[in-house]
């Protein structure tokens, strides 16, 4: 059963949004439109990416997180936190510092999410050797990216790796350790710290799986800001630490940066950053016209995880940052990682459940219907412009094509089409000029110097 | 209820390999197709597009779609093939050197087609060209 509803992190606020449309220009599923002068989302073609969230001028686009009290719900609180945290700061800063920090802030432990991959990397070996695994396999790990395939590529749901994101094995890791030590389910608090909305949607929604193990989710940006507050009242010494036993130190921590499982899986592997370089490989995938590669590690943005649209570092010196933390701490041993004393335990757990496609571009669930409306959407394509100006707030010809032949717009919608109408008087210019108010909503039509200046306050 | 889509193939213009079946793929997506179906349909028709690149001056590949199957027919002006049932085994390729360099010609073209259709018929005439009739049924 396809279900209707998802969760989303990404909300607009509708108190702050101008309706400028940049979001709309770069959604990668066109799941955005202008109605009354705001942003609306189309919920089931939503793939939590975050590119509106990066281009939004006003800040309306908010990603939702818990609330930071909520980690006291719990008596032992576990920050689980990705290793592109440590990377956000300045090199004097160490892995060790931010920990420090966070116990501070009111944890109980910090435990890096890449605590797993040594034990993810081996599962994923034999995942990859089995033949009866569709090839290329496509990785589990970004949320985006499993949301986009099963919205737009639904032939290719089936290459998707059925293993459980590092994020969720390593929370198991966490619950049964602590459980091990007398600590009951419900006093264990994890709260991860989330460099994107997918995780967030993932967490909240999960796929493939019934329940998250984590507690809540604390937007990265936020961590940020607390972490550089407390920096001051660290001691010297403790900020001197340079690696302590539960900090990570090998080539796991790359894991989340582009290359990262790529390079060390076994097999064929190919790595490929940024949603539309995914998109534009997918479609060449799905014709067959690519082969021979065993698996794919596809991340929505661009640089992986570190150009989360929560992180607040440049994403290129996150990258150098982590690379040279693997290459500081090259010849210690990594004595501090006991996951594998789980292995049983975990292996047992790492697979998820059927994914199942959601297309969201058919046009009617009937196929005979579908046709009709695919009939009518070519006929209106030919009185369409073709430019893509956005003026009649779909983000091109087609999407709004589309629209009309499932009764969300109208064919007047089209500023061109409008002109045309006026000319031949089948439509009044007061009329059209209203029309267009409702799409833009009025203040746009109003003189104003500071159309998007007025809204900065909310920054 | 039928549709109907026609599409004009250079020879020789690798670049452009693909277009068709990109399009016909998402015309099926937007008409709710089976994801297995249409995989099927745009193997196949991938493949005989590349064919006629590869193979012919030039061709046309006509689409019919209704609710019941999908019906491709690919016809080429081009040299036409001496033997069907040599052609039609797994490996035998009589491409350039310079193709297979370009990652086709691999000689699994014409029995991947026939793997992917429900019914398969192909003429050819040498020194005239070939004609691939593919239909894919939609409820199996």
């Amino acid at each position: 059963m396809e279900s209707k509803v998802f969760h989303h992190a990404l909300t607009i606020r509708q108190d702050v949004c101008i309706g400028c449309s940049h979001c709309m220009r770069v959604c990668p599923t066109e799941a955005l439109r202008v109605k009354n002068g705001k942003a609306e989302l189309y919920e089931n073609k939503c793939i939590d990416c975050g590119e509106c969230f990066r281009v939004c001028p006003t800040n309306a686009i908010i990603i939702e997180q818990d609330d930071f009290s909520k980690i006291y719900n719990y008596n032992y609180r576990v920050a689980l936190v990705p290793s592109i945290l440590t990377g956000q700061f300045s090199d004097e800063i160490t892995a060790s510092a931010v920990a420090s920090i966070l116990l501070k802030l009111g944890f109980n432990e910090v435990v890096e999410v890449e605590t797993s991959i040594e034990l993810l990397k081996e599962e994923i070996n034999s995942y990859i050797a089995d033949k009866s695994h569709s090839k290329p396999v496509i990785s589990s790990f970004c949320p985006a990216i499993v949301r986009l395939i099963q919205v737009k590529f639904p032939s290719l749901v089936e290459n998707i790796m059925l293993l459980k994101p590092p994020l969720d094995i390593t929370s198991l890791y966490i619950k049964k350790k602590l459980q091990e030590q007398g600590i009951s389910d419900n006093q264990i608090g994890i709260f991860y710290i989330t460099p994107c909305a997918a995780k967030i949607a993932a967490i909240k929604s999960p796929v493939g799986e019934d329940k998250s193990e984590v507690a809540g989710v604390i937007n990265m940006n936020l961590v940020y800001n607390k972490v550089l507050k407390s920096l001051v009242q660290l001691s010297e010494t403790e900020k001197g630490l340079s690696s302590r036993k539960d900090c990570l130190i090998d080539s796991s921590l790359i894991w989340s940066l582009t290359n990262g499982e790529a390079s060390q899986v076994k097999g064929r592997s190919l790595a490929i950053d940024g949603v539309y370089n995914i998109v534009e490989f997918l479609e060449k995938l799905e014709n067959e016209e690519i082969s021979d590669i065993d698996f794919l590690e596809l991340r929505a943005c661009d640089e992986s995880c570190a150009g989360g649209v929560l992180t607040t570092g440049n994403r290129f010196l996150t990258v150098e940052r982590l690379h040279k933390r693997v290459e500081a701490n090259k010849n210690l041993k990594n004595f501090g990682n006991r996951i594998l004393d789980y292995r049983n335990f975990l292996k047992s757990r790492v697979h998820i459940g059927e994914i199942r496609p959601r297309s969201m571009m058919k046009l009617d669930e009937d196929m005979a219907k579908a046709m009709k409306k695919m009939e009518r959407s070519n006929r209106l394509m030919c009185f369409l412009p073709g430019i893509d100006c956005g003026s009649c707030g779909a983000p091109s010809c087609q999407a709004l094509a589309e629209d009309i032949v499932q009764g969300k717009a109208a064919i007047s919608h089209c500023i061109f089409l409008q002109k045309t109408m006026e000319q031949t008087r089948k439509l009044h210019p007061d009329h059209s000029f209203r029309i267009m108010e409702k799409i833009w909503g009025k203040d746009r039509f109003e003189k104003n110097c500071n159309k998007i200046d007025k809204s900065k306050r909310f920054h | 209820m039928a549709m109907h889509f026609e599409y004009k193939i250079e020879g020789g213009d690798f670049t452009r390999a693909g277009n068709a079946s990109s399009q016909v793929k998402r015309t099926l997506k937007q008409l709710n197709v089976d994801p297995k179906v249409i995989k099927r349909v745009v193997v196949a028709l991938y493949e005989g597009e590349v064919n006629i690149v590869a193979h012919a001056y030039h061709g046309e590949i006509h689409i019919d779609i209704d609710t019941e199957k999908i019906k491709l027919a690919l016809i080429d002006q081009g040299p036409g093939i001496p033997n069907i049932e040599q052609a039609m085994e797994m490996g035998f390729s009589t491409a350039t050197p310079e193709v297979r360099e370009m990652g086709f010609g691999a000689g699994m073209g014409l029995p991947n087609i026939k793997k992917n259709s429900d019914k398969f018929r192909i003429e050819s005439e040498v020194g005239v060209g070939t004609k691939l009739y593919i239909e894919v049924y939609i409820n199996q």
